[in-house]
Parts: structure tokens; C-alpha cells; sequence
């Protein structure tokens, strides 16, 4: 299995949170890949809208990205990190300008038309700039896209926009659709973001709400004898103790995402048959983070905050609630980040006497019932680890006296208490990492962003200087000068704590002995699984 | 009949305002409820401002509460419900969907836990105080303090996942185009485990009823005449103990499809049933009002019939109720 010596060596490149064991079971077993096949996989979430162009997000590209294809895949071993898809290759202009894709030949829409630049053009500008989620961020400088003929398209910017920020984005923000289809009426309404067409290895065949999506083989498939697989089903399992229970009665063959349980992996990985892999998300990092209201007068000294961070044991933290499936984090950019990563930061050893000096140093001395002061705490309801963080952060404030009350709220009001009314002190975030820091990491600290914007810095904080640099950064063409620049700013975002990084994470999945070629990429669970095939 | 003809025209009246208080309130409620269907949205996208005042916009979520409230009751009036925003369809079409599946569910869940409620209350009924009644009494107290998810989650590790008799959950063997009969078996199957999840904890509440109601009866002056005339043990429990036992079952039931329906919500969740219940759910955490309030309307009207149904059986079943009513 070729796929799994490639992923072993995104794991020894990478850090020691991917516990290699679990995966072992499937190593060394030789398979060939084998054509045809249904493969069952759990699906927790049903989008509302299918159009991977319009929403980039990971539950999305879950179904959507074996249908619309990107111009590029994120890739263990590609030059910078990428495998070419609908693009086979990507130049940018010294100043920052244009960006030249030359297009993959001989490639056809799933209703037989031939896709062409026009469709890139149409949808960048059409599509990505003005209502994607992420893409209304990256490609606000798009200008123009020219198409001087069917199979190159040049991306024009208004504004010397990074390359290496282009090419970061690739693998999530490039979802290419037909515009042949779209341009009829408006996009938003298109029936085609509830039955996607592309070029991908798979055409979307049914949806019964609440039920299944069914899609089936694309014959006209561009690449060599791909797919594999005849056809894939996501049964949708609500609850998430029943994918376990599914898998092992054999009813579905993969559960990706961690629908099955941490606590659960330790049993599953025992039962035979069943295999758990750590690997294929290393693309799709996820930070538990402290979001602070600095509007606080308490949490605008710099010693109450540093207090915070000695007074979380963050090996703890992974221990215990991860599991041992996370790693501790130093600052806003992930570890294993191949392109950005430094250690070079200020640390926050777990230190509960020195964070109560700084405390009393600070002024906030304990009254008479050992308090110093109450804090509101909202932990994000949207996973059970940030949760259980918040449980845990609670007893380490209690043990250097911040009283801290937990609200705990479903994921609407959360949001609207948090991004919207600012009515917390501490809120714990699951931030997403997404392969660079100008996508949805910068804007976590950044100042001027209007109330409301999920995700983003609602907690008041705001610094000049790091605003300069998350400025300069944006602007900067060299990349080995930009990449210095997000040095310099994970150092400054770990000095000042406008944030507190606790913890990374990604998922896991569980799968059946007989499903080849999984993790294969940083970014598997969300790629188009041209190669994944079912053995016996 | 001209009786039941006017508990009918009597009910519908009454139906319209309750109706009408269910709506508004639970209107009302959702709008308190904190974060709307965007803030909900927006949880697995992210966006930036823009982007969510658009959505806003395009939702009708930036018109005001009393606004929303006066279109949803114009429309409802039009028998219109409206565009659900979670799933950008017709609430109607998106309710019709899932009727069925929470009406067969519920429905034979209710049969089961009445029928075999019933039965096992006449059988324990029949000797107040044997050791079988003590036995049933407190087996099916046990049953009814379980939780109904941990009840549906241990059918399915003993039956589905170990034994594998029967499937894990939905409504039917995923994309396997059968047709007729075979379908028909096909969902039969996928519901036994959710049925006896869901009826199993009722089933107390009609033992406990039905014995409680026998144990009354044997009592009563009538039963001791029937002994005395010498009528065969058999026909004095069924026709006479039994008989006289039933009628609070028949108002319990009309109460039951209520709770029923609430119970279903946990049920469908853990076995995957793409039922009313799960959509009610899913329509909460989506702070999806008008699909809301269109499964609320739906469940108000299934309620207020059942119960229609069940004042009507009673009726017929005791000849005693609505002769008042006659004279006036």
C-alpha cells in the first residue's frame, strides 16, 4: 500500500501527536487496488447547500469534493505542499499581479460539456469573490481572470496579492463549477448546490433527507483508470455512538471525522476487522484556543492573562481530554505547518505559583474566601473536547483564584453571545488552521472587525504594532520574507496572549480492513478519493 | 351520531384558538431563544460581515420580530407554511416527507405499549397482589425509569451489533431500490428496534393503569353480584372487571400521542429514523422558525385529532358519557 509509506512519512516528518500504533494493524498487507464496489460512510451533518464553491467547509467538501474538483489537492510529498487536479500547473508574476493556471486537457463536466478556462474565469469571479466564505477574504484583490485560450487562466489582482498565499488556498477555496449551469438565474438559487456537477471522479446521484447521498461513478473520469470505487453512500447517523455500532455490525465500512468517539477508539481499535487511522488531516488542523474579552479591565493587564496560560497544564489538557490524540500548541500557528511553524516564542510553562504571583503582583490580591475575582466562561458547544476544556479551565482558574462561572449555550447562541453581543469574558474556540495564517488565523487578533463576524477578534483586543505586521504581511511578495514576517507575528501573538493557544487537533478515522488507500493526503477525508478502493 | 356531530363542530371552534395560542407562543419562544438561523449557519462556514448580511437579507431574518410574526399568519392563513431556511425548500413538502415515518413509528409503538400494556395489566389485574402482579408491576416500573436513548442504544448492541438479527437504524436498507412487499418487509425490520425502544417505556403506564383499575373494580358492589349470580371467572375478569378498567386507558391514549411525539425526537435520533421528531431537532438547532413552528402546527393538529378520535371511542365505548349532554 503505497499510500500508507507516504503517510508514514508525513508522520515522522510531522509531530509526535499521530500515534503510529493505531494504524499498524493495515501496514504491510499488500493490496492491489481492486475496481468496483459500494463504500458506506457515516455522515453526521447534512449541508444545506452542496456547492463546495460557495461554502468551503469541511462538512461540505465531505460529499461535495468527489463531485467538483479544485484547481490543485494538498499533497504529503508535491513541491509546496500541493498535487495538481484541475490545474497541472500554477505560475505567479514577480509583482504580485497575476497568477498563470495552465489547465488540465481533455477534461468534461458530468453532463458532457468540455471544461474550459472560461468556467475558472467564471468561477472566480463569479463565484469565489463575491460569496464564498473564505474566498470573499483571499481574493477581494481579484480584478480580472483573462482567458487568452480554452486551457490557461490568469488571475489578475487589483492589489500585489502573495503567491504563496494563493497557492495555500488552492487546495480549499479553488471548487471549479460549471458555468454553463450557473449562469442561468441566480447562483445562490441554482438547483445545482443541491445536486452538484463537476469533473470529479463522482456524480452526484441522490439525497433522501435525512437519510443517504448516493453518488455513483464517473466513467468519463479524466484520471487513468480512476475511480475505484462503483459508487459511495453517506448514511446519515445523527448520533454518535451508533457509527461505532455501525462499523462493527458491518453496516458501514468508514466513519470519518472522529464520528466515532475518543473514548470509544481504544475498544474499536481492538475488534477485528476494524482499523483506526490518525492520519489524512493533517491539512485540517484545529486549535483549542482561550478567547479573551480584553474590554475586561481584569483581562487587559497582561499579567492576569500570562497568569492564565502558566495556569493551564497543557500536557494535561492532552492527556486527559484528547486522549494522547492532539499535541500541545505554543502559539496561533500549528506545529507540524510545514510552511510557518517556529518554536521561538515565549512559553507558558504550567507554573500555579507563579501564576498567583503574577496575580498578586498584578493587584488582584484574594479576598478573605480566597477569590480574586468572577469571570464568565463560555466553552463552544460544537465538540465535546472544548467542552470538557472548559470544564478543566474552570478548576485551573479556581486553583489561582478566578471564580469562573460556565455558560454553557447550543452552537446559535453561542455564536450570538460570543461574536455578536461580546457577552463573555473567556470563551473557549475550536479556530480552524488552514494551511496559512491570512486565511482564518491573523483575523483572530486583528482589530476593526465589525461585531458580528464569527471567528474573528470580538474580544476588544487591540495592538498597532501587530496590526502593522498582519498589514505588512498581506503585502509582502517574497515568501521567504512573508514567511519571516509570521514568524515574527506568532512570536508577538504569544507574547501579548491576545489569545490563548492551548492544544491541536485533528480527526480520526475509523475504517474496515478492506478499504485501501486511505489518508493518502493532508487533506483525505475532504479529497476526491479518485483512488480509494474496497478489497474482498 | 347527531352527538358526535357535535362534539366534531364543538372541537373544530375550540381547535382554531388553541391553534392559534400554539402558534404565536411558540413564535414567541423561538424569537427568545438566543441567535438566529444565521448565527446557526454560520457556525460550519465562517464569513465575514458582508457575507452574513446578506444571508440575513436573503432569509428575511433583518425584518422585525412583529413583521415576521404578521407574514407567517397571513401566509398560514393561505395554508401556506413557508420556505424552510435550513433546508432552502417548502416547509410543506419537507413536513410531508417525514409524516409518515413518525406516524408508523408512533403509531405502532403506541399499539404495542397499549396492547401488551393492557394484556399484561389484565393478566396481573386478574389476581390483585399474586406474585405475577407484583412481578409485572415492578418489571415494568424498571423498564419505564429507563431512559429511552440507553433502552434504544442496548437493543442495538445486543441485537444489531451482536446478534445481528436486526438492522442498526434508518427507516430502510439505504439505496437498495426495493419495491412492495419487499420494501414493506424491508421497513418493517428497521422499525422493531425503534418500536420497542419507544413503546417499551410506555408500556407501564397502561399495565400500571389497567391493574390499578381491576383491583378497583374487584370492589365493587356489581362484581360481587356477578360472582354471586355465578358467572365463569373468565367472563367476570374480561367482560366485567376488565370492561370497567379500559375507559381511563382510551383517555390515557389520547394523552400518550403527546408525549409520544416528544419521545420520538431521542428515538429517531438514535436510530437514525429521518422521523418528525429529528427535523423538530434539527429545525431548533437551526433556529429554523417557520420549519418550527410548521412541525409544531402539524403535531398540534395530529394531537387535537387523536384525541378527537379518542373522546369519540369513549362515546361508544361508555354509553353513559354525553347523555347529559342529550337532555340540554
Amino acid at each position: 500500500m503505497s499510500g500508507l509509506t507516504i503517510s508514514r512519512r508525513g508522520l515522522l516528518a510531522g509531530s509526535a501527536l499521530l500515534l503510529a500504533s493505531t494504524a499498524l494493524p493495515a501496514i504491510g498487507r499488500a493490496q492491489t487496488p481492486k475496481k468496483g464496489g459500494r463504500l458506506i460512510v457515516a455522515a453526521d451533518s447534512e449541508p444545506r447547500n452542496l456547492n463546495p464553491a460557495i461554502v468551503a467547509s469541511n462538512d461540505v467538501f465531505f460529499i461535495s469534493s468527489k463531485v467538483v474538483e479544485t484547481l490543485a489537492e494538498a499533497s504529503f510529498d508535491g513541491k509546496d505542499g500541493l498535487q495538481p487536479r484541475l490545474a497541472r500547473s500554477w505560475e505567479g508574476a514577480a509583482d504580485g499581479r497575476s497568477v498563470t493556471f495552465k489547465l488540465r486537457d481533455g477534461v468534461k463536466w458530468h453532463d458532457g460539456k468540455p471544461f474550459t478556462s472560461a468556467d475558472v474565469a467564471f468561477s472566480a469571479l463569479q463565484v469565489w469573490k463575491p460569496l464564498q466564505n473564505l474566498g470573499r477574504t483571499v481574493f477581494k484583490d481579484l480584478e480580472a481572470v483573462d482567458t487568452p485560450d480554452e486551457l490557461t487562466a490568469v488571475f489578475k489582482f487589483a492589489k500585489p496579492t502573495p503567491f504563496q498565499l494563493i497557492r495555500n488556498a488552492l487546495p480549499a477555496l479553488s471548487s471549479v463549477v460549471p458555468k454553463h449551469i450557473y449562469e442561468v438565474g441566480k447562483i445562490e438559487d441554482n438547483p445545482a448546490n443541491n445536486a452538484p456537477v463537476g469533473t470529479g471522479p463522482f456524480k452526484f446521484a441522490e439525497y433522501k433527507a435525512g437519510q443517504y447521498y448516493r453518488l455513483v461513478r464517473n466513467d468519463a473520469y479524466w484520471g487513468k483508470d480512476e475511480p475505484y470505487l462503483d459508487e459511495i453512500v453517506y448514511q446519515v447517523l445523527p448520533d454518535r455512538t451508533s457509527a461505532a455500532a455501525a462499523l462493527e455490525a458491518e453496516e458501514i465500512q468508514l466513519a470519518a471525522f472522529s464520528a466515532v468517539p475518543l473514548a470509544d477508539l481504544d475498544r474499536i481499535s481492538k475488534v477485528p476487522g476494524l482499523k483506526v487511522i490518525t492520519k489524512g488531516y493533517e491539512g485540517l488542523t484545529y486549535q483549542l484556543v482561550v478567547e479573551i474579552n480584553h474590554r475586561r479591565k481584569e483581562l487587559a493587564d497582561l499579567k492576569v492573562r500570562q497568569a492564565i496560560a502558566h495556569a493551564i497544564d497543557k500536557d494535561f489538557v492532552v492527556k486527559t481530554i484528547f486522549l494522547g490524540y492532539a499535541a500541545t500548541a505554543t502559539g496561533p500557528v500549528p506545529k507540524h505547518d510545514p510552511q510557518f511553524y517556529t518554536a521561538d516564542v515565549p512559553t507558558y510553562p504550567f507554573d500555579v505559583a507563579k501564576a498567583n504571583e503574577l496575580l498578586d503582583e498584578a493587584g488582584y490580591k484574594r479576598a478573605d474566601d480566597g477569590k480574586r475575582f468572577a469571570l464568565k466562561l463560555l466553552p463552544a458547544p460544537y465538540f465535546n473536547e472544548t467542552k470538557q476544556f472548559g470544564d478543566y479551565l474552570r478548576q485551573a482558574l479556581a486553583a489561582i483564584g478566578i471564580d469562573a462561572q460556565i455558560v454553557n449555550n447550543d452552537s446559535a447562541a453561542h455564536m450570538k453571545a460570543v461574536y455578536t453581543d461580546h457577552a463573555f469574558d473567556l470563551a473557549v474556540g475550536p479556530p480552524v488552521f488552514r494551511g496559512d495564517p491570512a486565511i482564518s488565523t491573523t483575523i483572530l487578533v486583528q482589530s476593526g472587525i465589525p461585531d458580528g463576524v464569527p471567528f474573528s477578534n470580538q474580544g476588544g483586543y487591540k495592538n498597532p504594532e501587530l496590526d502593522a505586521l498582519i498589514a505588512k504581511a498581506s503585502e509582502t511578495l517574497d515568501t521567504a520574507a512573508r514567511t519571516e514576517l509570521y514568524k515574527e507575528f506568532q512570536k508577538k501573538v504569544a507574547a501579548d496572549l491576545p489569545l490563548i493557544n492551548v492544544a491541536e487537533w485533528s480527526f480520526i478515522s475509523v475504517a474496515r480492513d478492506t478499504v485501501g488507500n486511505i489518508a493518502n493526503n493532508p487533506r483525505w477525508a475532504v479529497s476526491n478519493w479518485a483512488d480509494t478502493y474496497l478489497a474482498g | 351520531m347527531t352527538r358526535a356531530i357535535r362534539l366534531l363542530r364543538r372541537r373544530l371552534v375550540g381547535s382554531v384558538f388553541v391553534l392559534l395560542i400554539v402558534v404565536i407562543g411558540s413564535f414567541l419562544l423561538l424569537e427568545a431563544a438566543p441567535g438566529d438561523a444565521v448565527d446557526a449557519y454560520i457556525v460550519s462556514t465562517g464569513g465575514d460581515a458582508g457575507m452574513i448580511e446578506l444571508l440575513r437579507h436573503r432569509w428575511g431574518l433583518d425584518q422585525s420580530e412583529l413583521t415576521r410574526l404578521a407574514n407567517y399568519l397571513w401566509a398560514l392563513l393561505h395554508l401556506d407554511l413557508g420556505q424552510s431556511v435550513t433546508f432552502s425548500r417548502p416547509i410543506r413538502d419537507v413536513i410531508l416527507e417525514r409524516l409518515p415515518t413518525t406516524l408508523i413509528l408512533m403509531g405502532s409503538a403506541t399499539a404495542l405499549s397499549f396492547g401488551l400494556g393492557s394484556a399484561l395489566g389484565i393478566y396481573a389485574g386478574a389476581r390483585p397482589g399474586s406474585f405475577r402482579d407484583r412481578f409485572l408491576s415492578i418489571g415494568s416500573l424498571a423498564l419505564y425509569a429507563v431512559p429511552g436513548f440507553w433502552l434504544g442504544l442496548v437493543l442495538i448492541v445486543v441485537f444489531a451489533v451482536d446478534l445481528r438479527w436486526l438492522p442498526i437504524g434508518g427507516i430502510e436498507t439505504i439505496a437498495s431500490a426495493k419495491t412492495g412487499l419487499a420494501r414493506a418487509g424491508d421497513i418493517a425490520t428497521h422499525l422493531v428496534l425503534p418500536v420497542s425502544a419507544l413503546g417499551f417505556i410506555y408500556l407501564a403506564l397502561y399495565l400500571r393503569m389497567m391493574r390499578a383499575g381491576m383491583a378497583e373494580a374487584w370492589r365493587q358492589d356489581f362484581v360481587l353480584a356477578a360472582r354471586a349470580r355465578g358467572l365463569p371467572r373468565r367472563r367476570l375478569v374480561l367482560a366485567h372487571v376488565a370492561r370497567n378498567a379500559l375507559l381511563p386507558l382510551v383517555t390515557m391514549l389520547g394523552l400518550q400521542s403527546a408525549q409520544m411525539l416528544g419521545g420520538s425526537v431521542v428515538i429517531e435520533s438514535v436510530f437514525a429514523v429521518p422521523g418528525l421528531g429529528r427535523l423538530a431537532q434539527e429545525a431548533v438547532a437551526g433556529r429554523d422558525t417557520p420549519l418550527l413552528l410548521g412541525i409544531i402546527l402539524v403535531s398540534a393538529v395530529l394531537v387535537i385529532v387523536i384525541n378527537l378520535l379518542v373522546d369519540l371511542a369513549y362515546a361508544f365505548l361508555d354509553p353513559r358519557v354525553g347523555a347529559g349532554e342529550a337532555g340540554a
